[in-house]
C-alpha cells in the first residue's frame, strides 16, 4: 500500500462480503420457495425475501465500488485522500442505514413501513429494485454525494489519470441517474419509462464505466503493461458502451405502452451492446499475455480474466439471446430474464469487485500477495462460484424455454401456475446448485483466514 | 491497437459518442412523450386508479408478480388479469388469500376494504387498456 488513507477501503470490502453472504442466503430461501411454495410463509413471504436479496446485492456492489474507489484514487492521484475521516463516516452511515432498511423489510409489514417512513409525502416505494423507504433513498443520495465530494477533491489536488476520470464520470452518473428513483408519476407508463433511466442506464451505462476503470486499474497493477495502452483500450470500450447502451434502453420499451419504433431502435442498438463486453474479454487476455512482470497474486489475475469472460457471457451472450423484439415478445418477463440477470450481475459486477478485493486486500494487510495455499483456496472458490452460476443460468434458461413453450405458444396455452408445475425439476436443480455457490462463497471467506504457507511481501 | 490511433482520439470518440447518443435519446424521449397520451389513455386515470396504483406499490405486489412483463416471476402476469378474470373474480381472489394449500405458493392477505379492492381493480383495468403493441402473446400472460 503506497498511501496510508487507502486503508479506508478495508471496512467497505469487509461489509461488502458480509452483505454478499446475506444476499445468497435469501436467494436460497427464495429458491426453496420456488419448489415448496409455502416455505417460511407467512413469516418471510417471497416478495420480502426478494427485496432483501436484490437490495443486498445492489448495496454490497455499491460498497465494493466505494471501497475500490477509496483504494484506487489515492494511488492514481498520487496523494492521500482529501479526508480519510469523511470516508469512514460515509461508511458507517451507509452501513447503519442499509442494515436498518433490511431490518425494516423483515420486521414490519411493507405497507406499515411505507406509512412510517413518509411514503405518503412522496411515494417512491414498491417498484422493483427501488423498494427502499424514502428516508433510505435520501440517505443514499447524501452518502453518495459526500463520498463524491471527498473523491473529487482528492482527484482535483492530485494527478489526473484517465482511469480516475472515467471512474469519476461513472460514479457521478450513478448518482445522477439514481435521482430518477424519486420520480414516480401515477401514470404507470411514465413511471416505467423513467424507472429504466435508473435501472438500465446504471447496469448498461454508467456502471460499465466503473467496471472498466476498476478492471483497467487491476490489469495495470498485475501485468505492468504501459498505462497509455491500457487507457486507450478503456476509452474505446466505454465509448462503445455508451454509443450502444444509451439508445439500447429501447429494449425495455417494446411492450410497456411506448411507440412501436422502439422495437427497431431497441433491437438494433442493444444487439450491439455485446461489443464492449467482448472487447473487455479481449482486453483482459491481451494485457495478461503482454505482461511485463510476474505478479505473485495469481488469484487477482484469475478474477480479472474471469470478469471479462463472464461479463461477456452473461451480459453479452445471454443479453443478446432475448434482446431482439420478436424474441423478447415471447421471453419478456420469464425465467429467461432471471437467467440473464444472474449471470450478467455475477459476471460483470460481482466478479470485478472480487477482482479488486483480491488485489487490494493483501496489500492492505501488508503483503503483496497471499500465501500459495490461500490463493489456491481462493481459486477453488472462484471455480465453485463461477461454475455454479453457469449452471444456475443454464437451468433457468431451460425452465424459461419450457415456460415460453407451454404458456405462450401453441393453440391451447397453459396457465402460469400449471406451467410452473411442469418445470419444477429445473427449479430443484437450480436450488441444489445454489448450495454449491454458497459453498464457494464460504471457501472464499475462509481463504482470508488461511494460515498455511508464507505470504509474499517482496514487491 | 495501432500507434496511429491515439488515446486522445479514443477519448474524443467517447465524449463525442456519449453526448451525441444521449441527445438522440432525449429527442426520442421527447417524441415518445408526444405520442403517449393516445396510447396510455391518461384521460381515464381517475382518482380511483391513482389510489389503486398506490395500493399496488405499498403492498409490494411487484415482488411476486409481473406487470406488463416487469417484476418478479413467482406469480402470474397481472397487466392483463382484468381481461383474463374480470373485476369480481379479482376482488374475491384477493380476499380469499392465502389459500393455505400445503406446498403451494402462497399470497398474503392484505386486509383491503371494499373501497381499496375497487381501487385495485380500477388500476388493473386501466393498465389492461394501455396499448402494449399486442403483448402478452395470449390471455395467460
Ligand atoms: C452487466 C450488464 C447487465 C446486467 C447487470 C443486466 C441485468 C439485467 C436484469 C437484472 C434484468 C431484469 C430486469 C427486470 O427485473 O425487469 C435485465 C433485463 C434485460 N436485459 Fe440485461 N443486463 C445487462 C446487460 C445486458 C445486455 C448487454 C443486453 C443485450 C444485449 C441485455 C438485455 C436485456 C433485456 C432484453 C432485458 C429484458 C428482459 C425482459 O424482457 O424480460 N442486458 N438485465
Ligand atoms: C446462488 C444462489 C441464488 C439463488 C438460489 C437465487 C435465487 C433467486 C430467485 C428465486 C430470484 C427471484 C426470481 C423471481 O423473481 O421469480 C432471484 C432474483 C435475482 N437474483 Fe438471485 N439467487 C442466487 C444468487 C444470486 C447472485 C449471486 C446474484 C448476483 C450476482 C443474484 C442476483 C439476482 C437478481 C439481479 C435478481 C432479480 C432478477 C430479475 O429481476 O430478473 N442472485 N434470485
Ligand atoms: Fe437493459
Amino acid at each position: 500500500m503506497q498511501y496510508q488513507s487507502q486503508a479506508v477501503a478495508k471496512p467497505y470490502f469487509i461489509a461488502a462480503i458480509g452483505l454478499f453472504v446475506g444476499q445468497i442466503l435469501f436467494g436460497l430461501i427464495m429458491g426453496y420457495q420456488y419448489v415448496v411454495g409455502d416455505f417460511l410463509f407467512p413469516e418471510i413471504p417471497f416478495n420480502v425475501a426478494r427485496m432483501v436479496h436484490t437490495n443486498l446485492l445492489i448495496v454490497w456492489l455499491l460498497f465494493g465500488f466505494m471501497g475500490a474507489t477509496h483504494y484506487l484514487i489515492p494511488e492514481e492521484a498520487e496523494t492521500e485522500l482529501f479526508s480519510p475521516k469523511l470516508g469512514l463516516i460515509t461508511f458507517w452511515v451507509f452501513l447503519v442505514a442499509g442494515a436498518l432498511t433490511i431490518v425494516g423489510y423483515l420486521m414490519v409489514p411493507y405497507a406499515t413501513l411505507a406509512a412510517m417512513t413518509g411514503n405518503d409525502l412522496l411515494p417512491t416505494m414498491g417498484r422493483e429494485f427501488l423498494e427502499q423507504p424514502l428516508i433510505t433513498k435520501v440517505g443514499i443520495v447524501i452518502v453518495v454525494l459526500t463520498f463524491l465530494f471527498n473523491i473529487s477533491m482528492t482527484v482535483l489536488k492530485g494527478r489526473k489519470t484517465s482511469i480516475s476520470l472515467v471512474l469519476l464520470v461513472g460514479l457521478w452518473g450513478l448518482a445522477i441517474f439514481f435521482l430518477f428513483s424519486f420520480y414516480n408519476p401515477s401514470n404507470l407508463v411514465l413511471d416505467k419509462y423513467f424507472w429504466w433511466w435508473t435501472v438500465h442506464l446504471w447496469v448498461e451505462g454508467v456502471w460499465e464505466l466503473i467496471l472498466g476503470a476498476m478492471l483497467a486499474f487491476v490489469l495495470i497493477k498485475v501485468t505492468g503493461v504501459d498505462r497509455e495502452v491500457i487507457e486507450k483500450w478503456l476509452y474505446v470500450i466505454i465509448a462503445m458502451t455508451l454509443i450502444t447502451g444509451i439508445i439500447g434502453t429501447g429494449h425495455h420499451y417494446f411492450w410497456i405502452g411506448t411507440p412501436e419504433y422502439w422495437q427497431w431502435f431497441g433491437s438494433v442498438f442493444s444487439a450491439l451492446e455485446p461489443i464492449p463486453f467482448f472487447m473487455m474479454t479481449v482486453f483482459a487476455f491481451n494485457m495478461v499475455n503482454r505482461r511485463r512482470r510476474e505478479h505473485p497474486n495469481k488469484a487477482a489475475t484469475l478474477w480479472a480474466l474471469g470478469t471479462g469472460v463472464m461479463a461477456f457471457l452473461g451480459a453479452g451472450v445471454w443479453g443478446f439471446l432475448h434482446t431482439l423484439a420478436p424474441v423478447n415478445f415471447f421471453t419478456h418477463g420469464t425465467q429467461i430474464t432471471a437467467a440473464h440477470g444472474h449471470m450478467a450481475f455475477y459476471g460483470a459486477y460481482v466478479m470485478v469487485n472480487l477482482a479488486m478485493i483480491s488485489y487490494a486486500m493483501p496489500m492492505m494487510r501488508g503483503r503483496t500477495a497471499n500465501s500459495a495455499a490461500a490463493q489456491t483456496m481462493e481459486m477453488w472458490s472462484f471455480w465453485l462460484m463461477t461454475v455454479s452460476i453457469v449452471f444456475i443460468t443454464l437451468f433457468l434458461t431451460a425452465a424459461g424455454i419450457l415456460q415460453v413453450w407451454l404458456q405462450r405458444m401453441g393453440t391451447t396455452p397453459m396457465s402460469f401456475m400449471a406451467a410452473q408445475d411442469q418445470i419444477m425439476v429445473f427449479y430443484w436443480l437450480r436450488e441444489i446448485t445454489g448450495f454449491v455457490f454458497l459453498l464457494g462463497l464460504v471457501l472464499y471467506i475462509w481463504s482470508f483466514f488461511c494460515k498455511k504457507g508464507e505470504a509474499q511481501t517482496a514487491a | 491497437m495501432s500507434e496511429t490511433f491515439t488515446k486522445a482520439m479514443a477519448r474524443n470518440i467517447f465524449y463525442g459518442g456519449a453526448v451525441f447518443f444521449f441527445l438522440l435519446f432525449l429527442g426520442l424521449t421527447f417524441d415518445t412523450m408526444q405520442q403517449l397520451p393516445s396510447r396510455d389513455h391518461r384521460e381515464n386515470i381517475t382518482d380511483s386508479v391513482v389510489r389503486g396504483k398506490h395500493i399496488w406499490e405499498t403492498r409490494n405486489c411487484i415482488g411476486c408478480h409481473t406487470l406488463m412483463g416487469e417484476g418478479a416471476y413467482f406469480a402470474p402476469e397481472l397487466g392483463n388479469v382484468y381481461v383474463r378474470r374480470g373485476g369480481p373474480f379479482i376482488k374475491a381472489w384477493i380476499q380469499s388469500q392465502p389459500t393455505g394449500v400445503p406446498g403451494r405458493r402462497q399470497m398474503p392477505n392484505f386486509n383491503l376494504n371494499e373501497q381499496e379492492l375497487d381501487d385495485m381493480v380500477a388500476f388493473l383495468k386501466w393498465t389492461s387498456e394501455v396499448n402494449t403493441n399486442k403483448w402478452p402473446p395470449n390471455i395467460e400472460g
